[in-house]
């Protein structure tokens, strides 16, 4: 079906037979065709609208919700009243731990915002880095001469394929008390009532999940370095570890980049693995809470907060990929970095 | 440190494996066993977890925590439970609504990305990066930031546990994936054939039909994959905005209950997580190469 509706598009683009050897290369800004620009227009056209339908309207909506303050009872005429402009009392609730005049009480939820600030990066830098190591050691290996790629290839794949929520359940079964990570580690670890033994096992079932990626992604920049390169610092007497550094790292990084980006992001938005698991709790209240998994239970007590919430978190993410694009160089955007 | 330096050793073993015709008699045995010794423990990594699962949801309720490591005390009884519906779980009308969910957010996301990608891949025009730009930030948006305002939106509107208040939502992450994976599939692709089937006397539309189709189905195929598999693993938004009757099954497996009280029923759930994952094997076996393709090609993950 959506291969039919494509017809009318791609037979009309090439009415204009003459522009068509042109455009595979990027063009100059100045030559810039306005038969082309209006043909694209139409084309990105439905997709701006999707975006600003599901993301767009959302977000402004959360937005205005965040700057406002709860509806009240009228006492007059015993309705509910819209509360009107808060300013920024919902976000001071959270990272001033503000509620009404006084500071919130332990237990609260806005009282455990910097607590759970600070486990989201701890399972982001955590489990990024163990996923990077991994990644790294199975994309060298998967680069190697060998037989049995397509079940190889099929292997890392299951991880990855399988629902997180599945995911979720089958480490909760493994780390079941009975379970077969107790019996196979010889120990007898409540795993879900100890904070820190509960995030290891969320980890491991992050790091699980998602190293196969990782190494694919790696694998991806692996392939595109020539082994001639390999072969002439050889030749020039570069050691394997020389060759390493001064090729294999610097060559991959792109790929790499992208790779740590996008793992990054997807860390700090992590929601089903802890939520499932543990309901973010573990030994005390908040102890395995994600920034995703606190916004959800605001969203039952209180619209206006969560959405304050929420906007930090989108604010947050974003500004760790500005900081990974701008200062770390990943390159996300451009054309020719991602050639195969 | 120590990582690193093996990591140094094995591209040099794996350099030399690539050239050893010209400059060694003979692959060194140990170096072959080392690769095959990585290779066993990357497929044990994969498998076992998911062979665990398996083995588990064959296994008699009684027997939940044997630990034998091949299937034991056989049963299908998992699977029953699964689909009964006498304690409140629907899985089977949660694996309908995960198929609808999943195949409309698809048709969606394919068509709309189409437009854009083949824009993106093949036209020059003002606002590009910008569109590029638009698409990526889309796709690195937490999806909890959704769930406050729609939460609201939807219960005030009256769409609280319809299907497009869980279609809608999921567009906003396929959406992205289709239009990235079908880009850099377009950029790939030799629409030169085109030109050549034209000059040969093809009109447009059997240029299209007989040279472009069957070189862009592939790629098209694979992004539909990609979507659907995104779609059907959604779990915190449908958490938040299903009802019973609109609940896809990671939901359903999510809040699954036994048939005792206070006893987790492991062995049904385990049952219920390979008939979700099973389809999903079955599409990966079968289109690995191409899933891997589309992966590393769009760069972003499903």
């Amino acid at each position: 079906m959506a291969v039919e509706q494509t017809t009318p598009t791609i037979d009309d683009a090439d009415t204009e037979p003459r522009k068509t050897g042109r455009r595979a290369r990027p063009a100059r800004r100045e030559q810039l065709d306005p038969h082309q620009s209006r043909r694209a227009a139409l084309l990105i056209a439905p997709t701006i609208a999707l975006l600003l339908i599901v993301i767009g309207y959302p977000v402004a909506r959360a937005v205005w919700m965040s700057f406002q303050q709860d509806q009240s009872l009228d006492p007059a005429t015993q309705m509910f009243v819209p509360g009107g402009f808060a300013g920024l009392d919902n976000y001071k609730h959270w990272l001033l731990q503000q509620c009404g005049d006084a500071t919130c009480a332990p237990g609260t939820t806005a009282a455990g915002f910097w607590e759970v600030v600070w486990i989201t990066v701890f399972f982001a830098v955590v489990s990024v880095a163990i996923e990077l190591v991994l990644g790294f050691w199975f994309a060298i290996i998967m680069n190697g001469k060998f037989r049995g790629r397509g079940l190889l290839r099929a292997a890392v794949l299951v991880p990855w394929a399988i629902p997180t929520a599945v995911t979720a359940k089958l480490w909760y079964f493994i780390f079941a008390y009975d379970g077969i990570a107790n019996h196979l580690l010889g120990t007898h670890i409540v795993w879900f009532s100890d904070k820190w033994a509960a995030r290891a096992a969320i980890i491991v079932s992050d790091v699980w999940k998602t190293t196969p990626f990782m190494a694919l992604l790696i694998l991806a920049g692996l392939q595109l370095i020539s082994s001639e390169i390999y072969e002439a610092a050889k030749v020039d007497g570069a050691s394997a570890w020389q060759r390493f550094t001064s090729i294999t790292l610097p060559l991959v990084k792109p790929a790499l980049m992208v790779a740590l980006l996008f793992r990054t992001l997807d860390v700090l938005r992590m929601y089903d693995l802890p939520a499932i698991m543990t309901g973010g709790g573990a030994g005390d209240g908040n102890d395995t809470s994600t920034l995703s998994i606190l916004v959800v239970q605001e969203v039952r007590s209180n619209f206006n907060s969560a959405a304050a919430l929420s906007t930090l978190t989108f604010l947050f993410v974003f500004l760790v990929a500005f900081m990974f694009i701008r200062f770390l160089g990943a390159n996300v955007v451009d054309d020719g970095g991602r050639k195969r | 440190m120590a990582t690193t330096t093996a990591t140094a050793e094995d591209f040099a073993g794996q350099d030399r494996a690539t050239h050893y015709e010209a400059s060694q008699p003979k692959t060194p045995f140990w170096r072959t066993t080392r690769t095959y010794l990585g290779v066993l423990i990357i497929v044990l990594w994969g498998l076992l977890p998911f062979y665990w699962m398996v083995v588990t949801s064959f296994r008699d309720l009684q027997f939940t925590f044997d630990t034998t490591p091949w299937p034991t005390h056989v049963t299908l009884d998992n699977f029953r439970t699964v689909f009964e519906t006498n304690r409140g779980n629907h899985f089977g009308r949660a694996l309908v609504n995960s198929l609808i969910i999943g195949a409309v957010t698809t048709v969606i996301g394919l068509v709309a990305g189409v437009f854009a990608a083949y824009a993106l891949a093949r036209l020059d025009f003002r606002g590009k990066y910008v569109v590029l730009g638009v698409v990526l930030g889309a796709s690195m948006f937490p999806g909890v930031a959704l769930v406050t305002p729609l939460f609201q939106l939807f219960r005030n509107i009256g769409w609280f546990g319809t299907y497009q208040a869980l279609i809608i939502p999921d567009i906003s992450f396929v959406l992205p994936l289709t239009i990235y994976t079908l880009t850099a599939f377009f950029r790939e692709m030799p629409w030169e054939l085109e030109e050549a089937a034209k000059i040969d006397g093809a009109t447009p539309g059997q240029a299209f039909r007989k040279v472009i189709l069957p070189l862009a189905a592939p790629g098209l195929f694979t992004t539909a994959i990609l979507a659907f598999i995104a779609a059907w693993n959604e779990f915190l938004i449908a958490s938040q905005l299903s009802n019973d009757r609109t609940q896809p099954v990671t939901v359903a497996i999510a809040s699954f209950t036994g048939s005792q009280p206070h006893v987790e029923p492991y062995t049904a759930v385990m049952a219920a997580g390979t008939v979700v994952t099973i389809p999903l094997i079955v599409l990966v076996l079968a289109f690995q190469k191409r899933i891997v393709d589309g992966l590393t090609a769009g760069g972003v993950k499903g």
